[in-house]
């Protein structure tokens, strides 16, 4: 994927992070509980 | 602390490339706790009708200080408040209370997901009929064993029954989904293919879940606990075949193995999880029932909610700890240094490998100290029915004199009755259920020192006064 | 691949119970267990902004995220309403127009 130049610095970090930004873990998956 | 030049298993050579399922980010913000748990583990009485020989909570008798129905409405008031979004009902045997339905229906009214664990001793079929009716309330049964050797030997004689009946209630009325929680041993890790299709059977969710030597888990820890090759064995086969199987995210210690297993893969001890007990002590973890772990009562000034916000312990669990002995281990990011509780009860440090290492290292330690002497849980409830199992393989069986017979239940002063207190040792056949023929009491071969120890016995109680 | 329903109107699911966080917020469903974590406080500003009123557009407009993240935000959208944490109202612009 090809950034543009003119992009602020701070939106290239994020395109390039990917990152979503919704995690989803299932109720049951905390240890702690029985 | 030398760490061992060689791995356990030749496999583990580097970290696991892929990344662990929850970020990063998430981690570091479950790792310094929130305003309030996600979910947690509530005890509702000490009473139960079982004696497993690994309860971690070391149940069979109430205790006179449980609270009352009126405080335990408190508390949900108060978990609703904090919008606590799921509970763990659990004991002892909760469904024994007799106000177990009416807080059930509390929470369920005032926005607090439940999930109760059962042996299955009250899920007769029109239990099973009104829980399926409704969408509220998840079910957990438990079971220790795909068939009753395996199981009664650490459940008690008729608990596979029990359960098997409680398990067929369900699903004739309908009520798919509900859970099968094992706790892994030694004996029955063989048989997790046979734990899946009884789940397939049910149409219910398989859960598997790690033995900790907590309450009388470390009575049997040294004799049922998973040997390395077994921990490797489930964890291939959570691996192959666990989607869909939950585990609680027991198993994050077995992560440096390879790729992460599903859950936040952290202790979430005092950061996002907690304990209530029956008396309304709040502890860290259920698994870690003892004063080390222990932040405060419910009883106190500001409840629980004060308690998970201001207790000194609590501020602890939630400061930045680094990996201690562990931050050199180049899997540290993976396991993050294993079970707080299962480090306590087998006297290792906090700061160091989990017991169950999957490097080995915990072993080493264990192999190093100098003593056998270990922390021992907090309170024990178990019915006195006979010596509890000795630990380690030498020494002499402690002996519980007591004037009362070993196998009655407590017995209230006033009792007319001349046979208050006697229970013939019986399965108890919830009212509605057809007789069965008595089933062969094959138990799993013993070992020498068993053979001197504990045996669980299946003891028939009353309900609770008040 | 779909495309993000910019210009239809997004509700929040009412068995959802939202709760706020320093890092953004956690999503619990009721009705299906999931859990859900957002990231980011925009993200839960635009997700409060889904009362019923508003298309997703102009919610992601009251929570302030730029046109630049909209794809970013819009992504995240998508995901909760696959997980039913949102649920996207029925599309009556045909209607309208008729």
């Amino acid at each position: 994927m090809s950034i543009p130049e003119d992009r602020p610095a701070a939106e290239i970090d994020a395109l390039i992070e990917e990152e979503s930004l919704v995690e989803e873990v299932s109720i049951d998956g905390m240890c702690g509980v029985y | 602390m030398t760490l061992l030049t060689q791995n356990h298993d030749a496999s583990i050579t580097a970290p696991p490339a892929t990344r662990p399922r929850t970020s990063s980010t998430l981690i570091g913000h479950f790792e310094r706790g929130l305003d309030a748990p996600i979910c947690l583990t509530w005890e509702l009485t000490y009473a139960c009708n079982l004696s497993c020989s690994h309860c971690l909570s070391s149940s069979g008798r109430r205790d006179p200080r449980e609270l009352s129905t009126e405080e335990c409405k408190g508390i949900i008031d108060e978990l609703q408040r904090m919008q606590v979004f799921y509970v763990n009902i659990g004991g002892g045997e909760p469904t024994v209370r007799s106000d177990f339905w009416e807080l059930v229906d509390y929470a369920t009214d005032h926005q607090v997901g439940v999930k109760f664990s059962t042996n299955g001793v009250k899920i007769t079929p029109e239990v099973a009929a009104r829980l399926a009716a409704s969408d509220y309330v998840d079910v957990q049964i438990s079971l220790d064993g795909a068939t009753a050797e395996v199981n009664d030997f650490v459940r008690g004689p008729g608990s596979y029954e029990l359960a098997m009946r409680a398990m067929q209630n369900m699903a004739d009325a309908g009520f798919s989904g509900f859970k099968i929680s094992v706790v892994c041993t030694r004996q029955n890790i063989s048989q997790l293919d046979e734990f899946k299709a009884i789940a397939d059977r049910f149409g219910a969710q398989l859960r598997l879940t790690r033995l900790r030597p907590s309450g009388r888990g470390a009575d049997v820890w040294d004799e049922l606990h998973p040997l390395p090759e077994q921990q490797r064995e489930l964890y291939d086969w959570l691996v192959a075949h666990g989607e869909g199987v939950l585990t609680g995210d027991s198993f994050f210690h077995l992560s440096a193995f390879g790729e992460a297993l599903p859950g936040l893969n952290l202790c979430g001890a005092g950061r996002v999880v907690c304990l209530i007990d029956p008396i309304g002590d709040v502890y860290a973890c259920p698994f870690a029932i003892h004063d080390e772990f222990l932040a405060g009562s419910i009883r106190s000034e500001g409840g629980f909610s004060h308690v998970w916000r201001e207790s000194e312990l609590f501020q602890r669990l939630r400061e930045p700890t680094g990996g201690g002995a562990c931050g050199s281990c180049s899997f540290y990011d993976s396991c993050r240094g294993g079970c707080m509780a299962a480090k306590f009860f087998t006297g290792l440090p906090l700061d160091g490998p989990d017991p169950e290492c999957v490097r080995g290292f915990g072993e080493q330690l264990l192999a190093e100290r100098a003593t056998d002497a270990v922390p021992k849980s907090t309170g024990d409830h178990s019915h006195r029915t006979s010596p509890p199992r000795p630990r380690g393989s030498t020494g002499p069986v402690p002996l519980t004199l007591s004037v009362r017979r070993p196998d009655a239940a407590p017995v209230n002063a006033c009792a007319e009755n001349p046979l208050a207190g006697f229970s013939p040792p019986q399965c108890h056949r919830p009212p509605g259920a057809p007789a069965e023929p008595t089933t062969r009491r094959n138990q799993a071969p013993i070992t020498s020192r068993a053979e001197r120890a504990y045996t669980p016995h299946y003891t028939h109680i009353s309900e609770p006064h008040g | 691949m779909v495309s993000v329903p910019l210009d239809r109107t997004i509700t929040v699911h009412p068995r959802v119970s939202i709760r706020p966080e320093p890092f953004g917020a956690l999503l619990y469903h009721f009705g299906t267990r999931q859990l859900s974590f957002l990231k980011d406080r925009r993200l839960l500003e635009t997700v409060r902004a889904c009362d019923g009123t508003r298309t997703l557009r102009a919610a992601l407009a009251e929570a302030g995220v730029p046109d630049t993240q909209t794809e970013r935000y819009g992504r995240a959208v998508m995901t909760l309403i696959a997980s039913s944490m949102l649920v996207q109202q029925a599309d009556d612009t045909k209607e309208k127009a008729a």
